[in-house]
């Protein structure tokens, strides 16, 4: 387990460096982004039409966060990961056209995005889920936010962060996926849970 | 006597409390599993989550952006002055929360997906009505995430499999579930009555400290064996692998149709919010999970 600390925009040769269950802190400019915002940026790309930011090499926070908005300027209350899983049916598109390299969520990925974090280079920093304030406290503000019809959540925001993390490597440009082996693992114990619990197979 | 006010008030609070101060049962349990977790990543997760816990507190911000669904169990004492007017209270106490505390916007609708931007919507906060004896009313909210919500299962079991039908049920919906509800979890499990009441039981369930035992002893048993048996699927905290997947097994039920056993798994997260206060007939207020002053 190495560490490391990245600053954006982060290079295809240096995510290419981790592997699963080193940890990262990222400083630099992250956004936020969910279903609808994912779905938005794909469609833009589809019509031709630019994004409000240029997102290569940016860290994508897979976010909905509470936002106040006190004398025109917006700071993050609280800001942790949603559940990444929802988003796996845009991510690998998302990696491919906008070359973003740090993904950043809770609960992993599934075999197409991480299929694509080897293919583009990038991969997916989990961040503990719930722990809202330990995030926010590395969001230093708010650069901007886009989208805001779809909703607080849903809305893309643009933050400059400092040494965000620790982010456990749980997916690396490798083809390796840290939660698929859990789960793995998990599947293989359900025989001998079973047999505990006096079930037939 | 002013109840809309009082209970406005009082739900404002409970929301208030809820979202900042985990339970004194849930901190405790995390801190015991820290204790205890061996794997590297899992011992990262716990550590990362009671560290939240404290900022959260310090800083008087709710410990996960998804402060959830806000969901209302109402005890109402039959004689208790006003009932009629507790729903729009509660209404009024959850759009204040939403900009004060402040939580974030959650109802959304399910046809134009747009927001509401209050937490309020057809239906929603929720509200389950229970009407007792005396004057008194008891409410309780229990802000419920999403992300442990979409796992939640339903299932008609098969009768004549009976309490072994339920426990494969059960491994196999967190042994589905994996990373995305947030381990460590608690669970609600809810048996009988039918589809809908399993769930509503489970989900109750979830209300149940962890340090308080159930009440019958043979089903008590049955959730120490489920809790030891899921706990050996290495999920482990965040679903980075460890010891701890779950918390707590909570588990209630209600009488059966001979053709039928419904059962369902309700999921919490490791932020397991609840709080609850008892509005008496003299205004009187009395908050039973939280002190009150803590929140400031």
């Amino acid at each position: 387990m190495a560490v490391y600390k990245f600053k954006t925009p982060i290079s295809e040769e240096e995510i290419r460096k981790l592997k699963v269950n080193d940890v990262l802190y990222v400083t630099g400019t992250m956004f936020t982004a969910r279903d609808q915002a994912h779905k938005r940026a794909l469609e833009y790309f589809k019509q031709g039409k630019p994004l409000p930011i240029n997102l290569e090499g940016l860290t994508v926070f897979h976010c909905g966060p509470i936002v106040k908005k006190k004398e025109d300027k917006w700071t993050i209350v609280a800001a942790g990961p949603t559940t990444s899983t929802r988003m796996d049916i845009f991510e690998d598109e998302f990696i491919k056209n906008f070359k973003v390299r740090v993904i950043i969520g809770k609960g992993g990925m599934g075999r197409r995005t991480t299929e694509a974090m080897a293919k583009y280079g990038a991969v997916y920093g989990a961040f503990t889920g719930g722990a809202a304030i330990l995030a926010a406290r590395a969001i230093k503000s708010v650069k901007s936010v886009e989208w805001l019809d779809l909703g607080m959540p849903e809305a893309m925001w643009i933050l400059d962060v400092h040494e965000f993390g620790p982010l456990t490597v749980a997916i690396d440009s490798h083809g390796n996926n840290l939660f698929e082996d859990v789960q793995k693992k998990a599947e293989e114990s359900k025989q001998k849970i079973y047999q505990k619990l006096g079930l037939s197979p | 006597m002013d109840i809309l006010n009082i209970v406005k008030k009082v739900a404002f609070n409970l929301v208030k409390q809820a979202v900042i101060y985990l339970p004194e049962d849930v901190k405790q349990s995390l801190r015991k599993a820290y204790a205890e977790e061996t794997s590297e990543a899992g011992k990262t997760q716990l550590k990362a989550i009671l560290d939240n816990i404290e900022f959260a507190e310090k800083y008087q911000a709710p410990m996960c952006q998804d402060t959830g669904t806000i969901i209302f169990y109402i005890e109402a004492g039959a004689k208790a002055e006003d009932l009629d007017k507790v729903e729009e209270a509660l209404i009024k106490a959850t759009r204040r929360a939403t900009v004060e505390v402040p939580i974030r916007p959650n109802a959304v609708n399910p046809f134009t997906q747009k927001n509401s931007g209050d937490n309020t919507g057809k239906l929603i906060p929720w509200i389950n009505w229970n009407v007792v004896p005396g004057e008194t009313i008891e409410m309780t909210v229990l802000p419920k995430g999403g992300g442990s919500e979409n796992v939640c299962v339903m299932g008609m079991l098969v009768p004549g499999e009976g309490i072994k039908g339920l426990k494969k049920f059960v491994v196999d919906a967190v042994l589905k579930a994996g990373a995305k509800p947030c381990p460590p979890n608690i669970l609600g499990v809810g048996i009988g009555g039918g589809s809908d009441i399993a769930m509503k039981i489970a989900k109750k369930a979830l209300l149940r400290p962890l340090n308080v035992a159930n009440p019958d002893p043979e089903i008590a048993k049955l959730e120490k064996e489920i809790l030891e048996a899921v706990n050996m699927t290495g999920i482990g905290p965040m679903g980075l692998g460890g010891k701890t997947t779950v918390l707590g097994v909570n588990i209630d039920y209600a009488y059966r149709h001979p053709a039928s056993y419904p059962a369902a798994v309700a999921f919490n997260c490791w932020a397991a919010r609840r709080a609850t206060a008892r509005i008496s007939a003299d205004g009187t207020v009395e908050y039973l999970t939280h002190k009150i002053d803590e929140v400031k």
